[in-house]
């Protein structure tokens, strides 16, 4: 699938009232950093980015998507279910008895590859992946993406450094970098400043993004998956948690925030 | 003739070794821990071979991964720190995970107990067995010789899972002369006796069966059953072999009463209503810093020859109240 930007703009939207919907109905989803990551996994699954199967979710020749952020891709439920990996009515059901989409996604979804709840694991095991793929003589690709939260998880770096020493080009980290995490921004707990800077310095191909601008992600990851010879590559995609919904849009504790019904309702009418 | 006596570790990269000549999908990743046989691994299969440094998170992420490519992969790393370092990787990305996907990951352990005998608490390790029987999906294997632990690694390529393989980090006198035991039984029955049992793992089978020729030439019979497999043992079997006795000693070179062999045979008796009583040895109280010999440390901790056989002793007496 390889929509162009304007169609890839009515997806987003599309899964922004979609996202918005599922959280109206389960209120124990984390909205807010599923927002901010909506236009990274739009690019990723329909702007020909992966190579996907939905009827084959773990087909050999598929690229592989490890969504590291967990908490924060309930965005990826009406996604996956409009590529067919599920049946629509799955979203009906979240977080209820029966159902298999859960408040944390768990990799008895289809399209889940790993386990994503707790965060910081998925970098490594995609490193993991990734060399396994070469040595395999694969062409696939391993796509990440993560929080930037989850970069305080120690584990990432010791990953960080494993996939330039290996030269894993093809590993592509996005960071969803909307620069809070459950308590705080992030640059009032340990900073990210630099991030660019300290992953180039850490031998990784850097590309920066307007995370909400859904053509320039696509545009970036395109260029991100031919190019960086020798180099695992990362796109710092800045996004705002929360994005769209007042009060709730880089709102320090939107993690825990739950948008009134009534607001989502509201939402979901005007912007129809 | 007899068979001479070599590193658990040894033996088994040797396999490792022979094997990944013809099987491709045999991959080795090691946290910066080595041996001379590794040397190798490491010059004949560079590309199946990764050191990932000193990073046992990373070492079970990188591992995982590669199991979800389809590779058999041997992680290697000091007991200690393959196993509680990076607990919650193995927790996640091995244990949960293999719930749902089939991969096939062997964590090497080397230094159980107190086998890095003058390096201290860091590095020996007296709690893996708890931690990592703890765990669903888990096997945990703790072999008493080398015989055995080479044995383990046929299963270890034919049977999917995690695993945890418990190794002495010493050279260790061969028990299993006459051939490795039974993998799918997952215990040994070496003696038998007639009220009490001793049932070890790893190193303290050497002490049992050292304690049960001392026993039996004071006139008591005991029986020894080398306990390998932690987690999955044929439980009828054992339940067969231990019912005829009144009391069964438990050993293992772990802390006593946290939740190891001792805790899991509570259970075992329990649940399928025996009636024996029992004793446990293994390492009283906490962490400790003296230094000597590996006997002269068991013996402070209650876990030496002299000491279980004064205690099996009295237990045996008790028994006959």
């Amino acid at each position: 699938m390889n929509l162009s930007p304007i169609e890839l703009r009515e997806k987003s939207h599309w899964v922004w009232r979609e996202t918005l919907a599922v959280h109206r109905r389960a209120p124990e989803t984390r909205v807010a950093s599923s927002l901010s990551s909506i236009e990274i996994f739009v690019a990723l699954y329909y702007g020909g980015v992966l190579r996907f199967y939905p009827a084959q979710p773990l087909a050999e020749h598929r690229d592989r998507c490890i969504i590291s952020k967990g908490h924060g891709s309930i965005c990826m439920y009406p996604i996956l279910a409009d590529l067919g990996y599920f049946p629509m009515d799955e979203l009906q059901r979240v977080c209820q008895t029966g159902g298999f989409l859960g408040g944390i996604p768990d990799p008895v979804i289809p399209g889940y590859e790993t386990v994503n709840g707790s965060l910081g694991h998925g970098l490594g095991v995609a490193t993991g992946m990734a060399l396994g793929l070469k040595r395999k003589g694969s062409d696939r690709s391993v796509f990440v993406v993560s929080g930037d939260g989850e970069l305080h998880e120690g584990a990432n770096w010791e990953a960080i450094m494993f996939a330039s020493q290996h030269k894993l080009d093809n590993l592509h980290l996005i960071v969803d970098n909307n620069g809070i995490s459950m308590l705080d921004y992030t640059d009032d707990i340990i900073s990210h400043g630099g991030l660019t800077e300290r992953m180039t310095a850490f031998g990784w191909d850097c590309f920066e993004v307007d995370g909400h601008d859904v053509g320039a992600v696509q545009a970036a990851l395109k260029k991100m998956k031919t190019s960086g010879e020798g180099k695992p590559k990362a796109l710092i995609a800045r996004t705002l948690k929360g994005h769209g919904v007042p009060g709730l849009e880089n709102a320090p504790l939107s993690h825990i925030i739950n948008p009134k019904p009534e607001l989502i309702d509201s939402l979901l009418q005007q912007k129809a | 003739m007899s068979v001479k006596p070599l590193a658990m570790r040894d033996v088994l990269l040797d396999r490792i070794w022979q094997a990944m000549a013809h099987d491709q999908k045999i991959f080795f990743t090691s946290a910066d821990f080595g041996s001379p046989v590794l040397d190798k691994i490491r010059a004949d299969f560079p590309n199946r071979f990764v050191n990932v440094g000193i990073a046992e998170q990373n070492l079970i992420n990188v591992s995982a991964g590669l199991a979800l490519e389809g590779y058999t992969v041997f992680a290697y790393a000091i007991a200690p720190f393959i196993t509680m370092r990076c607990y919650e990787q193995i927790r996640v990305s091995l244990a949960l995970l293999s719930e749902v996907r089939p991969m096939n990951v062997n964590l090497i352990g080397v230094g159980a107990g107190y086998s890095y005998v003058v390096s201290g608490p860091t590095h020996q390790c007296y709690e893996d067995i708890t931690l990592m029987r703890a765990l669903p999906n888990f096997r945990v294997l703790s072999p008493a010789d080398h015989v055995s632990a080479g044995s383990l690694f046929d299963r270890c390529v034919s049977t999917k899972g995690p695993k945890y393989l418990r190794f002495d980090a010493q050279v260790l006198p061969v028990i299993y002369e006459a051939g490795a035991p039974d993998l799918d039984v997952g215990f040994h029955v070496h003696r038998r006796g007639e009220r009490v049992c001793l049932v070890a793992t790893g190193y303290m089978l050497h002490t049992a069966l050292k304690v049960a020729e001392e026993l039996a030439a004071a006139g008591h019979s005991v029986g020894v059953i080398d306990l390998f497999d932690i987690s999955n043992f044929a439980a009828d079997q054992l339940q067969t072999v231990l019912s005829s006795y009144a009391g069964i000693v438990t050993l293992e070179e772990g802390f006593r009463g946290r939740g190891g062999v001792d805790a899991m045979m509570f259970e075992f008796i329990a649940r399928r209503g025996l009636t024996a009583r029992m004793l446990n040895i293994g390492v009283e109280g906490g962490y400790r810093f003296e230094l000597g010999s590996r006997a002269e440390l068991h013996e402070q901790v209650g876990i030496g020859p002299q000491f279980v056989l004064s205690s099996v002793a009295n237990f045996i007496q008790s028994l006959a109240i």
